[in-house]
């Protein structure tokens, strides 16, 4: 089955002067795949995840998730989509910054509220195992170093176990160590529990451990 | 479901606003300041409304009813003519020979008594007359009273400023002076005057009190005696008065009693409200001033909030997208900032009526500078629940209006443009 199809994927900056940014993109993800979307800087690669995250809506054509239409539903629809099905790890560490590192896991699996609040707890120390940050739990998420925060990162989007995980360049910031570990982790997360993921990267040695890779250039898919 | 998300975006509100203390406080005290000056304000002016109030209404009756001589009435030859078709001139009417006496008064009075909404009801004989000293005659108000309804109605005994009131009732020739025309007549309690009434009868009268109400035109003319002896000046029989003084439970019911007294005896009968119009105006006046200044301040910590907020939400700009990324609505974003707005506007509030109720009881006991005209000890205020409920009320309303704002702006951020960098 399809995870993610885009079809004809349009996208125009107007600032500061009009240009055409993405340029009739199609492609599909299988189900369970780990793809990694590369490109030299500037291609576009960031701009085509944040249309495929949902977050942004000003393009043209059409975009499927398991072959559902996404493509023209409304804010709050598309908040509780993002909320239920997908989960983010940005290129720099975003958690908020005055809460601990589980309350940090919690807040999307709160908002979700698909189980009750102790269970999202246990269910939050689980992630944060995974990610190998079950004991940083109760410290406040701006104590953490770059990569510790990463991994919280990583363990937030896991929380409602989304189908599919999105990173934009969620390496970026991270040395040689900590890539690894992320990368071993997405990797698992794809094998064992059959999550699609899609990650933007220009780290070769991390593309080349994924299952798919599609390359861009000037707005253009030019292999897949 | 939604207090599970109240709590949420409550526990966030918390956090941002411990994570800015200072400019937290900086806003509670804006909104702090505004109410207690709302509170002050509006106590102080009530009170001196009140205060102005009761002086007013302790010195005249709720309704006053008399039978002034009529100058205007339909000509006798409008019997005989169709005043449709006929129009009748008639030049320099004179009245006709009528007194200007309630007629079966005591009566009356008995049936006024009885009404449920009634306090006090009191016969007056008021005529006018003139006080001889040496050379010099004086014009005066000589009011023949029922010494103790009076009494009971104006607490006539708290107005004495020598001598006392049952002395009127020992004594037949006795004759309470208002202060100012005792000063001009240079008379004390035990010395004897000499009055002329209308008729251009004199008597000796014994003087056993002076009293002053405050009120210059009443202390400058009028006169106490009983009402048997006003009875007795006047040459009139014994069921003669000319006035009905009326005291109500509740002196608002005055404007709609009066016309149903009038309707039931025929004779002129005025409320407070008419005689004292100017009093009200002035009144009206002092609240409208009181209520635009003490709201244009709440405006003023509305603004000091609405600017905070503002400051709170680009700098929770990345937070907002967070949350915006993982599944927040736009509804959760107003809800954890305008909560923000509530929790400043509600601590705020308590903290300004508390400091507003402190400083209005400071003012009320300022000693107010002693006078012979005013009767009054401290600066008066007045303290009543419903303006504090108000107070808050508004300041609820201004926090509400100026958090609401900032936090759609906050809830409009789009989440791309910031977490692209
Ligand atoms: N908000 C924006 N307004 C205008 N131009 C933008 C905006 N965001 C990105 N761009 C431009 O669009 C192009 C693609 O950017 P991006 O998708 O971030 O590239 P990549 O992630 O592949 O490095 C770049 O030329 C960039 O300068
Ligand atoms: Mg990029």
């Amino acid at each position: 089955m399809n995870a993610i199809e885009a079809r004809n994927i349009t996208k125009f900056f107007h600032e500061p002067t009009t240009f055409q940014v993405l340029k009739q993109i199609s492609f599909t993800v299988e189900k369970g795949h780990f793809v990694s979307l590369v490109g030299k800087s500037g291609c576009g690669k960031s701009t085509l995840l944040y249309v495929l995250s949902t977050m942004d809506t000003d393009y043209e054509g059409e975009l499927l998730f398991e072959n559902h239409l996404i493509t023209g539903k409304n804010q709050d629809e598309l908040s509780k989509f993002r909320n239920e099905h997908l989960g983010f790890v940005f290129q720099f560490h975003f958690l908020l910054p005055e809460f601990t590192v589980l309350e940090n896991v919690m807040l999307p699996a709160l908002k979700l509220k698909r189980f009750s609040h102790k269970e999202i707890e246990h269910r939050a120390i689980e992630k944060l195992q995974l990610v190998g940050m079950d004991n940083f739990a109760f410290n406040t998420a701006s104590k953490l170093s770059g990569g510790q925060q990463q991994r919280v990162a990583i363990a937030r989007a896991l929380i409602n176990d989304p189908s599919i995980i999105m990173g934009d360049e969620p390496t970026g910031n991270l040395d040689k160590t900590n890539s690894f570990i992320v990368l071993d982790i997405l990797k698992k997360l794809a094998a064992d529990n059959k999550q699609t993921i899609i990650t933007v990267t220009h780290d070769q040695e991390f593309a080349a451990q994924t299952d798919h890779i599609i390359e861009m250039e000037d707005g253009l898919i030019i292999r897949q | 479901m939604k207090s599970s998300n109240l709590k949420l975006a409550l526990r966030i509100a918390l956090v941002h606003l411990l994570s800015k203390k200072k400019q937290t406080l900086v806003a509670m005290l804006g909104v702090t300041f505004g109410i207690s000056m709302f509170i002050v304000m509006i106590s102080f002016m009530t009170g001196v409304n009140d205060f102005l109030m009761d002086l007013t209404l302790d010195g005249s009756p709720h309704i006053h009813i008399n039978n002034p001589v009529k100058t205007e009435r339909a000509p006798l030859a409008a019997a005989a003519y169709d005043t449709s078709q006929t129009r009748i001139i008639l030049h320099h009417q004179k009245p006709k020979q009528e007194l200007p006496r309630i007629k079966n008064g005591f009566q009356i009075l008995r049936e006024i008594r009885q009404h449920p909404d009634v306090s006090f009801a009191s016969p007056q004989l008021t005529s006018q007359v003139f006080f001889n000293n040496g050379a010099i005659r004086f014009s005066g108000m000589v009011v023949g009273i029922d010494v103790k309804q009076e009494n009971a109605m104006y607490k006539l005994h708290e107005k004495m400023i020598s001598g006392t009131v049952e002395k009127l009732l020992s004594n037949r020739n006795g004759i309470l002076v208002g202060e100012k025309l005792s000063k001009k007549m240079n008379i004390v309690p035990g010395d004897r005057v000499s009055l002329t009434t209308a008729n251009g009868d004199v008597f000796m009268m014994k003087v056993v009190g002076i009293f002053a109400f405050g009120i210059t035109t009443i202390d400058d003319v009028r006169c106490y005696v009983d009402l048997q002896t006003a009875q007795k000046l006047l040459g009139k029989s014994a069921d003669y008065f000319t006035d009905l003084n009326i005291k109500l439970k509740d002196y608002r019911k005055a404007s709609t009693l009066a016309p149903i007294l009038k309707a039931r005896y025929g004779f002129k009968t005025e409320d407070w409200e008419q005689s004292n119009a100017s009093i009200l105006t002035g009144e009206m006046v002092r609240n409208t001033m009181t209520y635009v200044v003490a709201i244009t301040m709440l405006i003023v910590a509305g603004f000091g909030i609405y600017n905070i907020m503002n400051m709170t939400v680009v700098n929770k700009m990345r937070d907002i997208a967070i949350l915006k990324a993982t599944g927040y609505e736009g509804t959760d974003i107003i809800l954890i900032f305008l909560l923000q707005s509530i929790i400043i506007g509600i601590i705020g509030a308590l903290m300004g009526v508390l400091t507003g109720i402190l400083i209005s009881y400071g003012i009320n006991q300022i000693p107010f500078p002693t006078s012979d005209v005013i009767k009054i000890e401290t600066f008066p205020v007045a303290f009543k629940m419903k303006h504090y409920l108000l107070a808050i009320f508004f300041g609820f309303l201004t926090t509400l209006l100026a958090g609401y704002f900032p936090s759609r702006k906050a809830s409009k951020i789009d989440p791309v443009a910031i977490i692209r960098g």
